[in-house]
């Protein structure tokens, strides 16, 4: 029997099509798939909903009255103290008091401009990093603006010069000074790195053991023992009567540390380049400073970008050690201000406070480093 | 050799071929780099000297000697070295340096299992599953493990209630803001031979198994051996455990009218700084493990299911042993990681190397270099045996080429 009329194509049974459909082949695809996913929902349930109801839902958000650009917006009558605040969930208005100092740290409040402009000339920094990205003079102004970078940093901060009033670096803190150690301790290790690195696959067997005893010391031990190190024996190196800055040793110690590690990472873009490319550049008679300048370090530093910046990455995090010898950083600024006589007890606000701004940039650090992966990944496309 | 190797070369050269000369300039950089580096030494370690005399410190080893006169938070490395205020500041190095491996060793095994668990997770096709571990992964390791030790410390001594109201699980272990209170193990004698039995066991085993692997290879036959396994390494030390009359007993911890008296406390500082360390190493351990399974070749398991292999056998025999020869590493790196790590133990007063040796005595004696320097030789120590570990696991795990 031959049809002749067209048949109405049928709806897909309900099991095969869209929410069904991938409820049944992502969560229940099996009973023990089935149990994984009710464990999973408990797991969420007993974590999320505590969680947002101390954050937010109980949580006290009596401020007072705020100025929020020029609008006067109340929360409450009157502010919130320690008492009355409640034990319960958190209370916001100890952050809100305390905002200053994990910001400023205790930067004096009529210079407090300079510290804007240098977080408003950061993050001008890495938009233009980011604009720049396909503009033909890319690297001239990348290059040019991390070396003016810090040096207006300096200034901007520290003042000097006779053109701003001398802010002592004990009054520095907060996210500042971690924005500070961070920023320095990249910009400085990196050379050093990558002169280390160059050392480390010297033929010169003299300096490549130099580099390879420094490389491995420093990434034998923690950072921890290297801070206390330049605390305690480094102005015993100096001659005495030297006056050094708190601030200045533990930048040094940073810098070393992260050296090392910079080192291993140019080290391995340096053995992915293949010999031809060292033997091309004898072969034209270049000397060895024009081999590695010209052809070897461009390409060695392309293709560990992703690797370099998973290494700030980790010296990021590793800022917060300076609380450990006494400088106060954003970290320290929970304890510091958590022993406030009107605010005890209030260590949580502060560390969820600090979590949540190291996470925000960290992540972010992360899915930048992760999104560089893929674009320098030429390997794997097929 | 080498000199006269230079000498060669350069005998009968003008000064200005010896400019250019690429073996003399190497030779040159290298002594002008020794020069400068000897000479950096020279000034800083004169230096040192100077200073050490000019603000009156002593120098030398004889420090170790001399009475401690402070109290140690009381943990494993106290009970273990008998540790009172009048012992050296030689006990209080082993006391750090065992409270440092006691973090270490419990942390790596917590580490290891979390790790293994979140990297599996992270492959599961459940969608809830794999994003779960996702989740977990991005959340903890974009934190400083240092806030997080600082986070879990204060969470320990807030949530958790006052000795009197102490959370008791069936007045066996006792839960409160002071730690965690286990049974004090007391071993009588002849223990040691339970021990002896327990060792005994596992050598036997490994014999076995290779005897019944040979038997495997020669003959084709399969023996299963997890039956007399474990009648070797838990029977053996059982039946010496009851034969000497069960030389062991428990002290247990007895809530008193303030306090929790006797047992075996596990202090908040080691529960908070482990549980941090673990839980921040677990995330490059899922990655370093998640990364190992996936670099297996998707055409393995396709073989081994073609060749009749069980799911469980082409786990076993197939994909786990080449997913661990590109996980182990990078997993061995996290463990020496948290070894390191575990020196932030400073920051909230947990006795480890760092913070009791290369704090308090640092204070109390004021001999930063010699100090410092045996915490840094220790740490060196455990990272160079490390590497020589993973560079023979490496050699024994590469593929043989032909």
């Amino acid at each position: 029997m031959a049809v002749n009329e067209l048949q109405t194509t049928r709806k897909p049974p309900i099991s095969q099509i869209g929410a069904v459909l991938w409820l049944r082949t992502n969560l229940f695809s099996s009973w023990i798939n089935g149990l994984l996913t009710f464990a999973s929902l408990y797991l969420l349930f007993i974590t999320i909903p505590p969680l947002l109801d101390w954050m937010f839902f109980s949580a006290n958000f009596n401020f007072g009255t705020v100025n929020i650009l020029g609008f006067d917006i109340k929360f409450s009558e009157v502010m919130a103290d320690n008492d009355n605040c409640g034990r319960e969930a958190a209370c916001w208005p100890f952050i809100y008091e305390k905002i200053y100092m994990f910001i400023y740290g205790f930067y004096p409040r009529e210079e407090v401009w300079r510290a804007d402009v240098f977080y408003g000339l950061t993050a001008l920094l890495i938009v233009i990093v980011r604009l720049v990205k396909n503009y033909k003079y890319k690297n001239k102004v990348i290059l040019s603006m991390i070396i003016t970078y810090p040096i207006v940093s300096y200034i901007l901060i520290a003042g000097g010069f006779g053109l701003l009033p001398v802010v002592e670096t004990h009054l520095w803190g907060g996210l500042l000074l971690t924005l500070i150690i961070a920023s320095v301790g990249i910009v400085v290790s990196f050379p050093i790195g990558v002169v280390l690195a160059l050392g480390r696959q010297s033929d010169l067997k003299v300096i490549k053991l130099f580099s390879t005893i420094f490389i491995e010391f420093i990434r034998g031990v923690p950072l921890i023992t290297i801070l206390f190190m330049a605390s305690f024996v480094l102005p015993l190196f100096l001659e005495s009567g030297t006056n050094f800055d708190k601030l200045l040793r533990a930048l040094i110690a940073i810098a070393l540390f992260q050296a090392a590690y910079f080192a291993e990472v140019v080290r391995g873009g340096l053995q992915a380049i293949p010999k031809g490319q060292y033997e091309a550049a004898d072969a034209i008679g270049l000397s060895y400073f024009q081999k590695n300048a010209l052809i070897i370090l461009p390409q060695a530093l392309k293709i560990s970008i992703p690797n370099i910046v998973g290494s700030s990455i980790s010296l990021f995090k590793d800022t917060t050690l300076v609380l450990i010898i006494g400088l106060l950083d954003m970290l320290a600024m929970v304890n510091m201000t958590s022993q406030d006589i009107y605010w005890l007890g209030r260590e949580t606000e502060g560390y969820a406070t600090v979590t949540m701004v190291f996470w925000v940039m960290l992540y972010s650090m992360s899915r930048y480093s992760r999104k560089l992966e893929i674009r320098f990944n030429t390997e794997n496309i097929n | 050799m080498k000199q006269q190797n230079i000498l060669s070369q350069v005998k009968g050269l003008t000064f200005r071929e010896l400019l250019y000369n690429n073996e003399v300039r190497a030779f040159f950089f290298q002594v002008a780099t020794f020069l400068l580096i000897a000479g950096l030494f020279y000034t800083i370690i004169g230096n040192l000297f100077d200073n050490i005399e000019a603000r009156g410190i002593h120098t030398g080893f004889s420090f170790l000697k001399n009475r401690a006169g402070f109290d140690i938070l009381p943990f494993l490395g106290n009970y273990l070295q008998d540790y009172t205020p009048e012992s050296s500041n030689l006990t209080v190095f082993y006391v750090g340096l065992i409270n440092t491996l006691i973090v270490a060793f419990v942390g790596i095994i917590i580490t290891t299992f979390l790790g293994l668990f979140i990297g599996i997770a992270r492959l599961s096709n459940n969608y809830l599953v794999a994003k779960l571990a996702g989740g977990y992964i991005e959340l903890f390791r974009n934190i400083p493990v240092l806030l997080q030790i600082f986070f879990w410390y204060n969470i320990f001594i807030n949530i958790f209630p006052h000795p009197k109201k102490s959370f008791s699980f069936f007045d066996i272990a006792f839960l409160n803001q002071r730690g965690l209170y286990l049974p004090k193990p007391i071993l009588e004698s002849g223990f040691s031979l339970v021990i002896i039995a327990f060792v005994v066991g596992i050598i036997l085993t490994v014999f076995m198994k290779r005897y019944f692997n040979k038997k495997h290879d020669e003959t084709g036959v399969y023996t299963r051996t997890l039956g007399y396994s474990t009648l070797l390494i838990l029977g053996l030390p059982a039946v010496f455990f009851l034969l000497l009359g069960s030389p062991l007993s428990f002290d247990l911890a007895v809530l008193g009218k303030f306090n929790l008296k006797g047992g075996m406390q596990v202090v908040p500082e080691f529960i908070a700084l482990t549980f941090a360390l673990s839980v921040y190493t677990a995330t490059y351990i899922a990655e370093a493990i998640r990364s190992g399974i996936e670099a297996v070749d998707k055409g393995q398991k396709e073989a081994a299911a073609a060749i009749g292999l069980t799911q469980t056998q082409s786990l076993k025999l197939i994909i786990l042993p080449q997913a661990l020869r590109v996980a182990i590493p990078p997993t061995i790196n996290q463990y020496l990681n948290l070894t390191k790590n575990s020196s932030l133990a400073t920051a909230i007063g947990y006795p480890e190397l760092m913070s009791a040796f290369g704090g308090t005595v640092l204070n109390q004696v004021g001999q930063a270099v010699e100090i410092l320097g045996m915490a840094m030789l220790v740490y060196l120590f455990i990272s160079l045996s490390i590497s020589l570990l993973l560079n023979i696991i490496n050699k024994r795990m590469a593929i043989p080429e032909r």
